[in-house]
């Protein structure tokens, strides 16, 4: 069976995939306007500063939308289908692409979720539970 | 500029497979019919735009294609805008013929996904692969699905444009897929990912297109036998990946249509037959809703009833679009635009003298318009 591709571990992404490790979500935080985003950038798509931080987040946040595979476009997913793939937004403001935990069923635009982080071949994967 | 340049010729290739066959040699095939089709010498051309190919990574394009082609050209290069590139370029060559800076331009685009590589369509997205977030349906999926739970779409309206564009095909002797679809078979068809299932995707195809601009002086004075004037043309961009679009819902479709209308002087009133861009259904609704054609939200209900069809009141891809005619990105769209000015469609609305395009590349991040008119 082949194996889920994994993230590529950069500089610049580090802080983001070690805040998982050791069990919270971080985004960035712009030092000069309070912008608040993921994923990691260099520089802040707002006001373009440079001074830009990486901040716990609450974990908390909302379905923006979802999806549901029927197919695998990855072997790696093969027998994972049905499963979805979703955009939450955290209450701090930044989204990420996301898989929900919880039946398909209850899935609903807004409907508020909480970080859970989970294992994936050994690297820490940020999904969201319905809350 | 209203209608100072027209497209003077357009050609396309056979749409479905070309085993043994380079995006170039497809190009070079368009290129001669719209130069034909125009009755112009390739020793009058003077630009040539050429779409960016996506299947393969082909660097400074631009010069392959001028080099088969045996042109010098003095201006022109590639456009890397998914697909929007085709209309994108059409305004760009028309703008350049305004200013003087070329006089007959060639604006082609060719690829050969299906016998070649369409790796590019099924790819991973980037760290994200890791959750399972893989291609372009999904992506347009996401969006879909926010337009269902926000508006109440449902997905008998995105059955409803697929109708709409197989029927189309199905009377379109070059269209790839000729076969109707109807409701029962649509609510049958796969679920691929859904909200999207097979039928609300677009072909996979092998093909090209080409179109000759010229001023609007200049084809009368040698004598081009159905010029078909450009009035306006506008684009936009939200160049913001899916999951960090402030609303899924809009998109930049809104701002290049604005500035098409503003420049050719109507609105969405003033249009008898429109093709939409239609890699996935859920495209051709939020369109007809950032021209203006209803509100935002009422994609859905504008589609029922064979409104797009036709013999509706907006007849939409009369050639079958990207789900029936060929999935070729966009120029399929401009041709067919200008044979309804032309009155030369297998499905002709009759009386048309207002025509528009819309063609999109990547997610819906780039967005460009052309109307095209009788005079
Ligand atoms: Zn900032």
């Amino acid at each position: 069976m082949s194996e889920v591709p994994l993230p590529t571990v950069t500089p610049l992404t580090e802080p983001y995939w070690a805040g998982l490790t050791e069990g919270e979500l971080r985004h960035q935080v712009c030092g000069a306007c309070s912008n608040v985003w993921l994923p990691a950038r260099e520089e802040c798509p707002r006001c373009l500063s440079e001074d830009v931080a990486w901040q716990a987040s609450s974990g908390r946040g909302r379905l923006i939308s979802w999806v549901v595979y029927h197919q695998a476009s990855h072997p790696a997913f093969a027998d994972r289908v049905p499963y979805n793939v979703a955009v939450v937004e955290l209450d701090e403001g930044a989204r990420l692409i996301t898989n929900v935990l919880g039946p398909l069923e209850e899935l609903a635009i807004e409907r508020p979720v909480v970080l859970q982080i989970e294992q994936e071949a050994g690297f820490s994967v940020p999904r969201f539970r319905l809350l | 500029m209203r209608g100072k340049v027209v497209i003077a010729g357009i050609g396309q290739t056979a749409q479905g497979k070309h085993p043994d066959r380079s995006p170039t040699s497809l190009n070079v095939e368009a290129c001669c019919k719209a130069l034909q089709d125009a009755n112009v010498d390739k020793d009058a051309v003077d630009a040539l735009f050429v779409k960016y190919p996506t299947s393969g990574h082909l660097p400074m394009y631009g010069q392959t294609m001028a080099e088969a082609m045996g042109l010098q050209p003095r201006i022109g290069g590639v456009w890397d805008q998914g697909g929007a590139a085709s209309a994108s370029m059409i305004g760009f060559a028309a703008s350049a013929i305004e200013q003087g800076q070329c006089e007959v331009a060639l604006v082609t685009i060719a690829d050969n996904p299906r016998t070649g590589t369409r790796q590019a369509y099924e790819r991973g997205w980037g760290d994200d692969a890791v959750f399972g977030w893989f291609g372009t349906p999904a992506s347009y999926a996401m969006i879909a699905r926010r337009h269902m739970e926000e508006f109440g779409t449902k997905q008998e309206h995105l059955g409803a444009v697929a109708q709409a564009c197989r029927r189309h095909g199905a009377n379109n002797p070059g269209a790839q897929l000729r076969k109707p679809l109807s409701a029962q078979d649509y609510a049958a068809s796969r679920q691929v990912v859904d909200p999207l299932r097979r039928d609300d995707c677009c072909l996979i195809s092998d093909g090209g297109a080409a179109v000759v601009l010229m001023s609007a002086v200049r084809a009368r004075a040698v004598g081009v036998p159905a010029p078909v004037p450009i009035l306006g043309y506008g684009q936009g961009q939200t160049s913001w990946e899916v999951a960090q679009r402030p609303r899924l819902t809009d998109t930049a479709a809104a701002v290049s249509a604005a500035t098409a209308f503003a420049m050719a002087g109507v609105g969405p009133k003033d249009i008898q037959v429109a093709q939409l861009y239609d890699c996935f259904t859920i495209t051709v609704l939020m369109t007809l809703e950032d021209y203006g054609f209803c509100k935002k939200g009422e994609g859905g209900p504008f589609v029922e009833d064979g409104r797009i069809e036709i013999g509706g009141a907006l007849p939409v891809n009369t050639s079958g679009g990207l789900l029936s005619e060929s999935g070729m990105p966009g120029m399929q769209l401009v041709t067919e635009g200008v044979r309804q000015i032309r009155g030369t469609s297998s499905n002709q609305v009759v009386g048309a003298t207002t025509s528009l395009v819309s063609n999109q590349g990547g997610i819906m991040h780039t967005h460009s318009t052309l109307i095209l008119g009788s005079s």
